[in-house]
């Protein structure tokens, strides 16, 4: 299990390359990258700005990941979180997750984002034209996390 | 130096609360013996104003206890980090 929280880019392909690497049980890498976009509830956004609360979070995506691991028949997980200033286009967040057939390599990515969607301490800023604002919590969040 | 004859808990204020509260934590004092998440929170609210505002019952507030998430009826003693911030919003 690897889980990462920085504020430097990340490369998709390699770290997913570094994530498979030698593992030749591996049938299925299933990934999701959240990017950042320039618009949100009908304002243009310019810059994103994420907020973590250190010491807490790696902890949270862990046992996000051990969850992650005891629901689901996967060999591994990856969480990648960047914090700071980001811009549109920017990659925010990469899940990866191993196994030897996709669904539940599909299944596990799926829940790991509703999990980290909800409960890691993670915060968004967003800069409008009309200012600085923080973005609100959604309820389909909660509804999404739920499922599980 | 925390003074080790009181009771306090570390809070820590995270994202628009820090920002409300205008810090971003503050060593609080279990004067009235408050043991619960809860009875920390109603402690807050009675200081009046902003934390009135952004605590009052029915706005969305997430807490933590040692990096943990809490809830009203989660205990606390001397020494904790208690941290309080609006529901996370990463991903």
């Amino acid at each position: 299990m690897t889980v990462r929280v920085q504020s430097a880019p990340f490369d998709l392909g390699h770290e997913v390359e570094a994530f498979r690497a030698g593992d030749a049980r591996i049938g299925a890498v299933v990934t999701f990258l959240g990017t950042v976009r320039d618009v949100n509830d009908d304002a243009t956004v310019s810059t994103l700005t994420l907020e973590h609360y250190p010491g807490m979070t790696e902890k949270a995506l862990e046992s996000i990941v051990a969850d992650a691991k005891a629901r689901f028949d996967i060999y591994d997980a990856l969480v990648i979180h960047r914090v700071g200033e980001l811009a549109p286009t920017d990659p925010i967040v990469l899940v990866a997750v191993s196994s030897a057939h996709r669904g539940e390599a599909f299944a596990a990515c799926h829940f790991l984002m509703d999990y980290l969607k909800t409960r890691a301490p993670f915060w968004k800023k967003e800069r409008t034209p009309g200012g600085d604002r923080w973005v609100e919590a959604r309820d389909s969040d909660d509804d999404a996390a739920a499922r599980w | 130096m925390q003074d080790t004859s009181v009771a306090t808990v570390d809070l820590v204020y995270l994202a628009r609360l820090r920002e409300a509260f205008g810090r971003s934590g503050e060593a609080f004092a279990l004067g009235n013996g408050e043991a619960t998440v809860g009875a920390l929170l109603a402690a807050l609210r009675a200081r009046g104003g902003v934390f009135a505002q952004e605590l009052a019952p029915g706005r969305a507030i997430r807490v933590a206890v040692n990096h943990t998430m809490a809830g009203d009826d989660t205990a606390i003693v001397s020494g904790d980090e208690v941290a309080v911030f609006p529901p996370v919003t990463g991903g």
